[in-house]
């Protein structure tokens, strides 16, 4: 970011600006990347009404008016004063988070495992390859035997589904170490747990975060349908019981609500693989 | 900063990759008194670096051994550091984090950390970099890092593998009078090892010439010159020519001799 800016300021060094040439590319970046989200947004709602207003001009198909836009927008001060958003994003968070913390657990320490150790990464490259195919929603019934409570058994699933990104991701990460970092800190006495500390994870910490981002996109797709069945709370039973009642208002209310939380879990893991990565930007 | 040198003795050392590989040098012997700085020449293939390995303590020897004040080196120290030909520098630190990184591994507190990094910078001259990330600095002012990184560890012994080689002529140039010059100053020993004539002239109080297959030293010659060295200086060039001339009889009758022996 630095060499970018520095090159953006060497460009305008002759230019005068109220805010100075740092301030004055920030604020265009930010301008520049609020015009793309307003844009982006207003083509995705724009094409959302056009396509219900198309529909429900056959009188038949009349009754989906209640899946456009405006009614979604306009359901929702209510689905959150009724605590039905608040609640949903409460619980379905506490199992996404749990669920993310078990795989980041599991995930990061057999990641470094199978890229360090070359006999480990074959020997469990067909397992793991044959577990990873296996959609995590499918393990429902042997998670709903497994464990005492369906919220125990959706954790479970949401580990499943984010446990192979950051794994693979990690593994990955570790592959591309300068093997020289070794031989330099053993060299000026690091013993192994300084090694992992002071040179595996701030080296791979930006392919960790990317395996997370990863991650998180599958466990936040996944934890939807494995909310329909069994609990009485989140996301994927609000949209069960809006559908049930046929509330589709709320049920694109809830929609809404999935995909602008997906957005900003995303951002965030975008701002700390930003903060994380060592790698300087090109000055190009 | 108190660095001492070292007696380095090597005592009929033979290495052998594997049971099947060929010799890589068989039975070395060489003495080096504290505070010397010494070269070792030789073509590609005649063991220099793998003898630097052993001092390093990175390899093992097939037979004999390297003593350091008598005390065996059989694993890497912090007392006989390594520098290699590039800095491999760690680029998610700062120049100060990657100076200090030795001391961390040896639990050094931070206040001792801080005095001593910053001694091992002004050293090298990079003090104005001190918080800068060593992505951001060229090649010469990246190798001055690493140097500071293996002083800041008060090494008896400095083990270069031609650490100047990726660099240009001037920060060469540079880099060799002032490595020089911090040794002599600080007292510390250094064996490196390169492939330039000049390098161990203007570096050097000794160059050791290897050759051969398996490798052996086949010539010792001092460098008997006063500091500073210029390349331009007519005893630099006498002396150049004269190792040159010794390098290259010494090259050519060690690969002739099997030869020789062969057609008899």
């Amino acid at each position: 970011m630095n060499a970018v800016v520095s090159d953006e300021v060497k460009k305008r060094s002759a230019g005068n600006y109220v805010f100075g040439p740092q301030m004055y590319y920030l604020l265009k970046c930010t301008m520049c990347g609020a015009g793309n989200f307003v844009v982006g947004l207003g083509v995705l709602f724009a094409i959302w009404w056009a396509t219900v207003y198309v529909i429900t001009q056959n009188p038949e198909y009349a009754h989906y008016a209640n899946f456009g836009l405006i009614p979604a927008f306009e359901a929702m001060p209510d689905l959150w004063v009724r605590g039905t958003i608040p609640d949903a994003l409460m619980n379905s968070m506490y199992r996404l988070g749990m669920g993310l913390m078990y795989a980041i657990a599991i995930g990061v320490p057999v990641g470094i495992v199978i890229g360090r150790i070359v006999w480990a990464k074959k020997l469990t490259n067909v397992p793991f390859q044959f577990i990873r195919m296996i959609s995590p929603l499918s393990w429902e019934p042997i998670a709903v035997v497994a464990f005492a409570t369906w919220n125990d058994a959706i954790i479970f699933l949401v580990t499943i589904a984010a446990v192979w990104p950051i794994v693979y991701a990690t593994a990955a990460g570790l592959e591309k170490v300068d093997p020289n970092w070794f031989k330099v800190a053993r060299n000026l006495g690091a013993n192994p747990w300084h090694i992992l500390k002071t040179i595996i994870m701030p080296a791979i910490a930006f392919d960790v975060l990317t395996g997370i981002r990863l991650a998180l996109g599958v466990a936040w797709i996944v934890i939807v349908p494995a909310e329909f069945l069994g609990v009485t709370s989140g996301f994927g039973y609000a949209i069960q019981d809006a559908r049930e009642g046929m509330t589709y208002d709320n049920l694109m209310a809830m929609i809404l609500v999935i995909g602008a939380v997906g957005y900003i879990l995303d951002s965030i893991c975008v701002m700390l693989i930003k903060k994380f990565s060592w790698v300087k930007e090109s000055k190009e | 900063m108190s660095i001492r040198g070292t007696e380095i003795k090597i005592e009929g050392l033979t290495h052998r990759y594997n049971a099947k590989s060929p010799l890589t040098f068989n039975k070395i012997d060489l003495v080096s008194p504290p505070g010397e700085v010494l070269a070792i020449i030789g073509r590609s293939g005649c063991g220099k670096s793998t003898l630097l390995h052993i001092l390093a303590g990175v390899l093992k020897p097939t037979e004999g051994k390297a003593l350091l004040n008598g005390e065996s080196v059989e694993s890497p120290s912090p007392r006989w550091v390594m520098m290699f030909q590039a800095p491999h520098l760690f680029p998610w630190m700062t120049v100060r984090e990657n100076v200090g990184v030795g001391l961390t591994f040896a639990r050094w507190s931070k206040n001792e950390i801080k005095k001593r990094v910053d001694e091992a910078i002004e050293l090298v001259e990079l003090k104005p970099h001190v918080d800068s990330n060593v992505q951001d600095l060229s090649g010469g002012q990246q190798q001055r890092v690493a140097l500071a990184r293996s002083l800041v560890m008060e090494p008896e012994l400095l083990l270069l593998d031609e650490p100047f080689s990726a660099l240009d002529a001037f920060t060469r140039a540079s880099l060799q009078k002032d490595v020089r010059a911090i040794a002599k100053r600080l007292g510390f020993n250094i064996v490196f090892v390169t492939h330039d004539i000049d390098e161990a002239i203007i570096m050097a109080d000794r160059a050791v010439i290897m050759a051969g297959s398996p490798g052996n030293i086949v010539h010792k010659l001092d460098v008997d010159l006063p500091d500073p060295r210029e390349r331009q200086d007519p005893s630099v060039q006498e002396l150049r020519s004269r190792l040159m001339t010794t390098f290259e009889q010494a090259a050519y009758s060690k690969e002739e001799a099997p030869a020789a022996a062969s057609g008899q």
